[in-house]
């Protein structure tokens, strides 16, 4: 008993004060990208999951990017520290002009409802375990979801909505609609990471589906491979209106 | 006839009319002869031959003396038969359930013949179990079952209540004893292996390092070994002491991450949560490191991305100190316990007797006393200069794999305290020529599950024509299942996060 209250006292107060104050992330966190869009450096080559757009103006498909760096030799791109880069809308994906729509704030009734307490099923359809593992980490101390509100519940039944990872294999297809549709009436839908988004590296593979809002709409679209647990959480709170704008 | 033999080593390629062809007879006893001498399976795989063939290789392993044998035999597409080797020896069910399910070659005698992943054969031949692409999982094959008076079954999955990935889990129970349990996976299937062949090169590397998302680095290093050792290409000393550096950092977020999911399932929640942000803090060095928390864009073939400069080493070196520490104190509360003792202890063993016979590897099959480590057994890179103790424990109980996970964290913070000391000197990265035609190589890496093999094949115009992935969760998943058996229902999920293996990377 005593030996924990002493180690209580040590490990000390380690959440973060997010969303108050800076996070300082390291000098080489891949974040928002920025691109010199004057340049004409492009080589498809090293584009494998088709990020890179050129019709008309130069602009990469968050969704698509794995936020890696062998993309820079694909087009002149740099990564930003910033961590903010959901959207609600898959074409706010598209990032054109330096510019990113970032995720708006659910209509006024569902806000009433979610607002205060938002309760998630997270699904697995076939993702790494990457998306999964920052998922959980947004559990620990140092994130602590539950201080906003929002809890990932055990059971579809118990949700307001679902927390979805993976391209969506062939063989999850069916486990994904059936828990879509235990799921009560208003409910929202996250699709997290590339491949949730897009299909992420597997996009094209024939046994998966490219991503989740070929099967059931998505409300709030967090690209990264996997996103940083931060990201995550900018784009909940941005959906429940409890950022500053 | 005297049999021509033919031996490789970690990190090898060679010509692949180097590799012996015997007659089916002399094949399967020669796997079986190996294995009764000491060896056990790394990789049984199948290729598709030019003339329609499958040609089924086998790579046994002993790993006293870091030799693996290799050799292969030749099925013939008009008569797709072969005796199954599992009845003598478990540990090749899985690997034959793959080649059945891969190319539609029937294994007779195979006592629980099933698919594993549920798609369709590559040989573009009707498969062996109709319908396999429409129907959900488990398809027209069903689940093993007992019958009896008060026998009862519980299914769970493939979506959990936590959050992790899809598997199905189907007890035959007895009250609260659990009589069998079946774990049918597949549902991650993504098609990784077809990938790596027909997409380019700079897509297989993402691709590899999205086989276990928790696994970025072990998998990756794999696949740049065999891109290296195919095209002959020797990297700087540096590069191969900061992937070392990466890979430990990997293993120790993740045991210490384990350690935490013990503290939670027991519900000694004060160090699930300190272990929880001790993980945090492995993960954010990698991120320091290779701009992302799981390493991604860190090992490329021909070297490193990024470099450890002084004053990251400085900070690196200090906080894997203050870690040591800490670490030395969240096990004693942990471990000292009675309580927590109670829960471990005796529960889910898996005999030693057992583990040999499943081919079990990593921390799972240490816990048993089995000496199986690749960074002893098969050093490859900067292992070669610098070694590791591999920790034993002998119980095969839950508690064994938790210390075996402790022992590992201790073991790997003095091991890069001493490495960040002495990181050779040099560049970071050098080209890599184009790859030789005709060969085949094999890489492994011991990633903190366990055993990581990958093997690839070139063909005349020197592009890869196969790529076979193994990840020791291949291996282990049946040892959970053994760990269960005889288990109370209640104990389940300490067992599992006991093992904690990759879905993704079973299922690639």
């Amino acid at each position: 008993m005593w030996r924990i209250i002493k180690a209580r006292i040590k490990q000390g107060y380690r959440t973060l004060k997010y969303p108050q104050g800076e996070v300082v992330f390291p000098e080489r966190f891949r974040g928002k990208p920025a691109i010199n869009f004057d340049s004409k450096n492009i080589d498809k080559k090293f584009d494998t999951t088709d990020a890179v757009i050129l019709k008309d103006a130069l602009s990469v498909d968050l969704g698509k990017l794995l936020f890696n760096e062998d993309i820079k030799k694909a087009c002149p791109l740099v990564y930003s520290q910033d961590h903010r880069m959901a959207v609600s809308k898959k074409e706010d994906l598209i990032f054109k002009n330096n510019e990113l729509k970032l995720a708006s704030a659910l209509v006024e009734k569902t806000k009433r409802i979610f607002g205060r307490s938002l309760k998630l099923r997270e699904v697995c359809a076939g993702s790494c375990n990457g998306c999964d593992s920052e998922i959980q980490a947004l559990n620990n101390v140092v994130f602590d979801l539950s201080r906003f509100g929002i809890e990932f519940v055990a059971s579809p039944r118990h949700a307001d909505g679902l927390m979805v990872t993976g391209p969506v294999t062939r063989n999850m297809e069916l486990a994904l609609k059936k828990t879509y549709e235990a799921v009560a009436d208003p409910k929202i839908v996250i699709a997290v990471g590339a491949c949730a988004i897009s299909g992420g590296p597997f996009y094209g593979s024939k046994e998966v589906r490219n991503g989740v809002d070929h099967l059931i709409p998505v409300d709030l679209y967090v690209p990264g491979c996997p996103p940083h647990p931060l990201t995550i959480l900018d784009g909940l709170l941005r959906l429940l209106d409890k950022l500053e704008k | 006839m005297v049999l021509r033999k033919f031996c490789i080593r970690n990190g090898q390629s060679w010509h692949l009319n180097q590799v012996p062809l015997y007659e089916s007879e002399i094949f399967r006893n020669e796997v079986l002869e190996e294995c009764r001498s000491g060896s056990r399976i790394v990789n049984l795989f199948g290729t598709l031959e030019e003339s329609g063939d499958v040609r089924m290789s086998a790579m046994t392993s002993k790993d006293d003396d870091a030799r693996i044998s290799l050799f292969s035999v030749k099925i013939s597409k008009d008569s797709p038969v072969f005796k199954s080797l599992t009845p003598e020896l478990p540990e090749v069910q899985g690997f034959e359930r793959e080649i059945a399910e891969q190319f539609a070659v029937t294994f007779e005698g195979h006592p629980w013949f099933k698919p594993l992943r549920y798609h369709q054969n590559y040989r573009k031949v009707p498969d062996l179990w109709p319908g396999i692409q429409e129907k959900p999982i488990p398809g027209s094959y069903s689940f093993y079952r007992f019958n009896g008076e008060e026998v009862h079954e519980v299914g769970v999955g493939p979506v959990h209540a936590g959050i992790i990935e899809p598997g199905h889990f189907r007890f035959q129970c007895h009250g609260e004893e659990i009589l069998h349990l079946e774990i049918q996976l597949g549902y991650q299937h993504r098609g990784i292996e077809k990938m790596m062949e027909e997409g380019p090169m700079e897509r297989a590397v993402l691709l590899a390092e999205s086989i276990a998302g928790d696994t970025v680095i072990g998998h990756v290093m794999a696949y740049c070994n065999l891109i290296e050792s195919l095209s002959g290409c020797v990297i700087f000393p540096r590069a191969e002491a900061l992937r070392a550096v990466a890979l430990e950092l990997e293993r120790l977020s993740n045991h210490i991450g384990d350690l935490g999911a013990l503290g939670t399932d027991i519900g000694f929640l004060p160090t699930a949560a300190y272990f929880g942000r001790l993980r945090g803090e492995f993960l954010n060095m990698l991120m320091e490191l290779s701009g992302n928390r799981y390493g991604r864009s860190f090992c490329r073939p021909g070297g490193v991305f990024f470099d450890l400069d002084p004053k990251m080493n400085d900070d690196f070196r200090g906080r894997l100190s203050v870690a040591k520490k800490e670490l030395k104190e969240l096990t004693d509360l942990f471990f000292s316990k009675p309580s927590v003792l109670a829960r471990l202890e005796g529960v889910g063993i898996v005999s030693e007797q057992t583990a040999k016979e499943l081919g079990l590897v990593g921390p799972a099959a240490r816990a048993c006393g089995l000496s199986r480590d690749v960074r002893t057994d098969h050093a490859s890179g900067i292992y070669r200069f610098r070694h590791l103790p591999v920790s034993l424990a002998s119980m095969g109980d839950v508690f064994a794999r938790a210390q075996i996970r402790w022992l590992e964290a201790q073991r790997s913070l003095d091991f890069l305290l001493e490495l960040l000391d002495q990181v050779p000197k040099g560049e970071l990265c050098t080209n890599v020529p184009s790859l030789k035609s005709d060969q085949m190589a094999l890489a492994m890496v011991e990633g903190w599950r366990g055993e990581i093999a990958h093997v690839a094949m070139t063909d005349t115009q020197s592009k890869i024509i196969r790529y076979k992935i193994k990840d020791p969760s291949f291996h282990n998943w049946g040892g959970l299942a053994m760990a269960a058996r005889g288990a109370q229902i209640s104990d389940f999920p300490l067992c599992n996060k006991s093992f904690n293996l990759s879905y993704a990377g079973h299922d690639l």
